[in-house]
């Protein structure tokens, strides 16, 4: 038999529960302030409205010669982005919005390049665009969306373990959601609506993985009457380590391959993915279940005497 | 738990069958007739085309609206001979009305009370010898006509979208004002958006020749005209050039009398016009205006643009009328699209764009495939390493979830999109998860020294709760996003969704059928896992 983990280890991870609130302390406000001194997050044209264009060159070209193109139709304030590897010859194009004309800005666009490079000489693999009123609309429905599944799962959690335990599961995945977008800001990723959908994917995986540790610590809290809550929290994780290590590892062996393999389109969504795996599984073991102690600490249950 | 097994075996047999009976056509393309021919349809990401959303704008048809009622205003005041100074509209759904006396002023207001219901008085003024009115549209027919310019406009629009010639393409309404159309697989967007989003208002007006045409350029432009422009491409310079012309305002003819509008080439110069043909009404208006007007210059405008403005050499009975201009064959066809499927009540502007190119979609779907077969071999090949004879159960489990997903989507013919593929991976992950718990907690019961059967049953019973609960917090989280996403993500909630069913169904119910088989069959001693 194969084991990761041996049974019966007992590793201390709530006595390093300081170094980890510390740890995670950090990260967050590292999270806040690069959030807050590039002036929030760098949406995707999704979010702020505008037009991206994708186009494939047949002939070499440099991004200065791209911007000379879009000069002759006085767009050459745009972003001008390599699309994959060099040799791929293929650039992103992001013109902002502005309020009035940007409905023919793609089109402007594709005819300048074709009138340059031919018929042939392009090949336009994408356009995006998105009216900055949809932009706003998005960003709004996007943030409600977290906004109630989270009080969906608040109240979940409250019915099936205790309101602490939901506690403990929001302060993890605020914890997880603060750390992904903060992760996106310092590497200057662009959110859109797909790298939404990997923090809702990420909130997703991180409960899964809180709920595991909190089933476990719900069971040896009938199971051990006589212990304190602590070492019944530390054993649970100590039960349940094989599992985590197992899944996480499973699952950032898919991530991993779709983050190599699977192409420009997903690769950030890919890389959204296993920042919050790797965060996620990290703070349902030291963020969610060292909470249920300090709430313990501050509130103590009055149940059962443990304290 | 034995004792069951028939009807669990069944169930499974069943499901597996339905699942594999819709997935088949969407794997193999020679199929019998009877097979229900359902299959997973590809999204605009993966299959190249475009999206994009329309937004009405309502209030200019309120606008029209408004103005039409004081011209049907205008004309009933004078039958009923009720003098007034003044009658416009002030801003989109207020008219004012001023009179000379009291005696009209009332008799209009009595007017309007018995007449024109949808109007409803502002406020009334009297000073110093003005006496005025202010009345509204009432916001109950503000709403009415708002819904009418959208369902219209999507009617209209899938009519043009029909006979422009695209496979498979939705049309709908979203939110309030807005309508969503994707065209998958189309080539010239360019073209699709030209043709989708023009008004196409067809309007026959006189050309004022007793003015100047240079003052009103100068900003003399006479009462009750108007200065549009032709747009004309010249044949030396190829350069587009804007050729003004006055024009009586009033519109003497609209296009919704049209029945047929037909591409007809030119055989002396090779260029294509277009006909057009006239309903019954739109005959006798045509003769009548062609009888009074012989020797002046009838112009066509579409959407405020001169298109021409031949002169009317003799009075037009037969309900005929063509629209000559500088254009392609495309052009002159897509004209007669438009005019056949009617003008859109309001304009609509496009307000969301997403393009893809077919090679891109292409690439996407191979390379996604590509990594999560990858990703997917290394898992199983993993599992049976770590698991053993207990890791092939698993991977049972694991390709039966695949199957029974795919199947799911298949029967729905849902749209398969890269945020969908995403939400699969997240579930088989759970699966995967599902399994590693039922697993680490029977080899846990092991250790207890418990016989395999029980070590089995415990452990599933103890995994069993944490599992529901595991996967109907994040089916919560799912079912938040079906309700409050959009486009993408619904895609992936959707997925995530059903994904969780099978996941839950195969991980608890499947496997634990197999091990009980096993243990029915064979007396275990020691469990390989």
């Amino acid at each position: 038999m194969i084991q990761i983990v041996k049974p019966g280890i007992n590793i201390d991870f709530l006595g390093k529960k300081r170094l980890a609130f510390l740890f995670s302390t950090i990260l967050i406000l590292l999270s806040i302030c690069s959030i807050v001194i590039k002036g929030g997050l760098n949406y995707g044209i999704d979010f702020a409205g505008g037009t991206m264009v994708q186009i494939w060159f047949k002939q070499g070209v440099t991004p200065d010669e791209v911007r000379k193109g879009l000069k002759e139709i006085g767009l050459e304030g745009s972003t001008i982005q390599q699309f994959g590897k060099k040799k791929d010859n293929e650039y992103l194009i992001r013109a902002e919005s502005k309020q009035s004309n940007i409905e023919g800005v793609s089109d402007k666009i594709q005819e300048v390049f074709r009138e340059i490079y031919g018929e042939d000489g392009i090949d336009v693999r994408r356009v995006e665009m998105v009216g900055p009123q949809v932009g706003k609309e998005l960003r709004k429905k996007g943030l409600l969306a977290i906004i109630y599944a989270m009080v969906g799962i608040l109240l979940y959690i409250t019915w099936r373990f205790e309101f602490r335990f939901a506690l403990g599961a929001l302060a993890a995945l605020f914890h997880d959601i603060t750390i992904t977008i903060g992760v996106f800001s310092i590497t200057n990723k662009e959110f859109n609506l797909a790298m939404l959908a990997a923090v809702l994917t990420i909130v997703g995986y991180s409960l899964n993985d809180t709920i595991v540790v909190y089933d476990r610590i719900r069971e040896n809290l009938k199971k051990m009457l006589k212990k304190k809550l602590e070492p019944i929290v530390n054993t649970s994780i100590n039960e349940t380590l094989s599992r985590t290590i197992l899944t996480s590892g499973t699952t950032l062996f898919v991530v991993v391959a779709l983050f190599i393999l699977g192409g420009g389109v997903i690769h950030d969504f890919a890389f959204a993915l296993i920042v919050g795996i790797i965060i996620g599984t990290y703070s349902s073991i030291f963020i969610a279940s060292p909470m249920l102690i300090l709430w313990e600490e501050k509130f103590p249950s009055t149940k059962r005497k443990r304290l | 738990m034995s004792n069951n097994l028939g009807w669990r075996a069944t169930l499974i047999g069943i499901i597996t069958l339905i699942a594999l009976v819709y997935l088949a056509p969407s794997i193999i393309d020679q199929l019998p007739g009877w097979w229900p021919k359902k299959e997973i349809k590809l999204g605009l990401d993966l299959q190249g085309g475009t999206h994009l959303l329309l937004t009405v704008e309502t209030e200019k048809a309120v606008e029209n609206a408004v103005e039409r009622k004081i011209s049907d205003l205008k004309d009933s005041l004078r039958k009923e001979r009720i003098r007034y100074t003044k009658l416009e509209r002030v801003n989109a759904t207020e008219i004012l009305a001023d009179f000379p006396s009291s005696k009209h002023m009332d008799k209009f207001r009595e007017f309007i009370k018995s007449e024109f219901h949808n109007l409803e008085e502002l406020s009334v003024k009297e000073d110093e010898g003005r006496f005025s009115v202010k009345l509204e549209l009432s916001n109950q027919e503000i709403a009415s006509i708002e819904r009418f310019a959208v369902d219209q406009g999507l009617e209209t629009i899938r009519n043009r979208i029909d006979q422009f010639g695209v496979s498979e393409p939705i049309i709908q309404k979203q939110g309030e004002k807005n309508i969503l159309v994707q065209l998958p697989g189309i080539k010239d967007i360019k073209r699709a958006k030209n043709l989708i989003g023009k008004t196409a208002l067809l309007e026959f007006k006189l050309v004022d020749d007793k003015h100047s045409i240079e003052d009103a350029l100068n900003g003399n432009v006479p009462i009750g005209d108007q200065v549009l422009y032709q747009r004309a491409v010249d044949k030396l310079t190829e350069r587009t050039i804007r050729r003004p012309f006055l024009l009586k305002k009033k519109t003497l003819m609209t296009g919704d009398v049209i029945t047929n509008a037909r591409v007809q080439i030119d055989s002396q110069f090779n260029t294509p016009y277009v006909t057009l043909e006239f309903d019954r009404r739109g005959k006798r208006l045509f003769d009548r205006i062609t009888a009074a007007n012989v020797n002046k210059r009838l112009a066509i405008v579409l959407d405020n643009n001169v298109y021409s403005a031949p002169e009317i050499q003799e009075r037009i009975s037969g309900g005929r009328a063509q629209i000559t201009g500088t254009f392609t064959i495309e052009d002159a066809h897509d004209l007669a699209i438009v005019l056949r499927a009617g003008s859109l009540p309001a304009p609509v502007t496009y307000s969301e764009e997403r393009t893809v190119g077919p090679s891109l979609g292409r690439d996407s779907i191979h390379n996604g495939i590509v990594s999560i077969i990858i990703g997917g071999i290394a898992v199983i090949f993993f599992i049976v390493s770590y698991y053993r004879l207990s890791g092939i159960v698993t991977n049972i489990s694991l390709i039966l979830n695949i199957v029974y997903i795919t199947g799911v989507l298949a029967a729905f013919q849902a749209t398969l999109t890269l945020p969908g593929i995403a939400g699969i991976v997240l579930t088989i992950g759970m699966a995967v998860d599902a399994n590693i718990l039922i697993l680490e907690r029977i080899r846990e019961e092991l250790s207890f020294g418990k016989t395999p059967r029980s070590a089995i049953d415990s452990g599933y019973s103890r995994a069993f709760k944490t599992i529901i609960d595991a996967n109907l917090t994040t089916l919560i989280a799912a079912l938040v996003l079906f309700q409050f996403g959009t486009g993408p993500i619904k895609g992936f909630a959707v997925t995530l969704s059903i994904g969780i069913a099978a996941s839950l169904f195969t991980a608890i119910f499947v496997t634990r059928f197999i091990y009980d088989l096993i243990l029915t069959k064979k007396r275990v001693k020691v469990l390989s896992i």
